[in-house]
């Protein structure tokens, strides 16, 4: 089943023009994509589009074949109302680079906040698995810590679980792990892995390439706002068909 | 004039200045918060009208806006004043006045919230609304509170400019009995009686800062 699927996605910046020039991606339940790319080349653009941040000039988005924007007579982007597209965000999470955890409330707040008063849910439930999505994410120690108090590890953590409180069909993660020190990026490589393993449906955009070729079913390298490749994270990695991919892919190794 | 009756005077002054304080931060604390939102806004002519107000406020004397308000309802439209009206007056120039203040300091505020915040709760389905009052408001609030409190302290001193229209705030009273009664003690009472009065709140608002400590 298909979970989400951008189709045909175009945009410009009044200052950039065509960051994504025609890009189309789809995504089945429980699969995970890999994101890769060289610095300017549209990958976050492209989440942005995906997660309604940005508005995408023209194109299709669909999440479980719900219809979130589509074109319309002249080939622009029309969106869904707005009571739709709120419901349409509850079936996605985003994960950003930098966390952006709300520093005002404490850790298990930040988690819950949205269910709660977004969501409607029960409050004694969405607490108890606020709880337990901690204990998953090796923080159950936390639940009363403000973020300031946690190292970038821990607050990437947290926003993980923030994303996951809110029940979604999938996962956008924009390099998770670039804001951090290295020493910390293998914890939530560890926590990524884990969630691959319970079959959550992920698109990752990442410059760790061993690990995307390790946790991700298929790699989609983006140079210059268009796909210039696609296909098993394995074979991408080891077999590069493109030249664009096997220079980008040597640039790294080096 | 024994001492009990300067006292009681200069309570009632006191009083006033009390009054004066309170009600004009009661009305401009908020008013400052909607005149800043339409400084932000995108619809030009309200952006232009409360740059403008902004602008006015904070570019003439306190004590001219005063005049203007007291006086102006007669000048400009031959209302007669009534004397209740001196009171009120002061209240809504020095709410009007202020609220350009604050609103400044809101906004400066506002704008200094880093875009991931609004990100991240648009992505969790907060709407507009819910956003700045649940995540951005409050930690403006503790960004802004430091330049607060130099208005606020400012505004105590100010309430004494109410005796340009002759409202018995705390410095009229201790003026009138200086020059009745040829002596120095009531400047004295009324020195104090602003120094506590800052200290007061100096100490409250300090304890605002200390409370919202909790997070970085
Ligand atoms: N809001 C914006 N206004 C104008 N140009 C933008 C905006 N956002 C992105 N761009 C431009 O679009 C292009 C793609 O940016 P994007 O952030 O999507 O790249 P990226 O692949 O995520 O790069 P990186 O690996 O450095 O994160 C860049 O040239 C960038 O300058
Ligand atoms: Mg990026």
């Amino acid at each position: 089943m298909e979970i989400f699927s951008i189709k045909n996605a175009k945009k410009s910046f009044e200052n950039n023009l065509d960051v994504l020039q025609d890009i189309s991606i789809s995504v089945a339940k429980g699969e995970v994509a890999a994101i890769i790319g060289p610095s300017g080349s549209g990958k976050s653009t492209l989440l942005r589009c995906a997660t309604l941040l940005e508005k995408m000039d023209s194109g299709e988005l669909y999440y479980s074949g719900e219809k979130a924007a589509w074109n319309n007579e002249a080939g622009k982007t029309v969106y869904a109302s707005p009571e739709k597209l709120r419901q349409i965000k509850s079936k996605f999470g985003l994960v950003f680079q930098n966390f952006n955890l709300f520093p005002h409330y404490s850790v298990l707040k930040n988690i819950t906040d949205a269910p709660i008063s977004i969501q409607k849910r029960k409050k004694d439930e969405v607490i108890q698995e606020g709880l337990v999505l901690l204990e998953k994410m090796g923080l159950s120690d936390k639940a009363d810590a403000y973020p300031f108090q946690l190292s970038g590890g821990q607050q990437q953590r947290v926003s993980i679980a923030r994303a996951l409180a809110m029940k979604p069909d999938i996962l956008f993660f924009d390099e998770p792990t670039s804001a951090l020190d290295p020493e910390l990026t293998g914890e939530i490589l560890r926590v990524i892995r884990s969630l691959a393993a319970e079959h959550m449906t992920m698109v990752i955009v990442t410059h760790e390439i061993e690990f995307a070729r390790n946790v991700a079913d298929r790699i989609i390298f983006i140079a210059g706002g268009v796909i210039v490749e696609e296909g098993n994270a394995e074979s991408l990695i080891s077999d590069p068909q493109n030249d664009r991919t096997k220079a980008f892919l040597n640039r790294l190794q080096r | 004039m024994s001492i009990s009756v300067m006292l009681s005077k200069l309570g009632e002054g006191m009083i006033t200045s009390v009054l004066i304080f309170t009600l004009t931060l009661l009305f401009s604390l908020p008013l400052g918060l909607i005149v800043a939102l339409a400084r932000m806004s995108k619809n030009i002519i309200l952006k232009n009208f409360t740059r403008i107000y902004i602008s006015i406020m904070r570019g003439t004397p306190l004590m001219l806006q005063l005049l203007v308000v007291y006086f102006g309802p007669y000048y400009l439209f031959g209302i007669s004043i009534s004397s209740g009206y001196r009171f009120w007056a002061v209240i809504l120039a020095f709410s009007i006045n202020y609220a350009a203040y604050f609103a400044e300091i809101y906004r400066g505020g506002i704008e200094s919230m880093p875009l991931g915040q609004y990100e991240a709760a648009r992505v969790l389905g907060y709407s507009e609304s819910q956003t700045f009052m649940k995540i951005i408001l409050p930690q403006v609030i503790k960004r802004i509170i430091p330049a607060i409190t130099n208005e606020v302290i400012t505004l105590i001193k100010d309430t004494s400019l109410a005796f340009s229209i002759a409202v018995t705030e705390m410095f009229t009273v201790a003026k009138a009995i200086a020059s009745s009664e040829k002596t120095m003690v009531s400047y004295v009472a009324a020195g104090i009686f602003y120094y506590v009065f800052n200290f007061v709140v100096a100490v409250v608002m300090e304890s605002i800062e200390k409370k919202l400590d909790y997070y970085r």
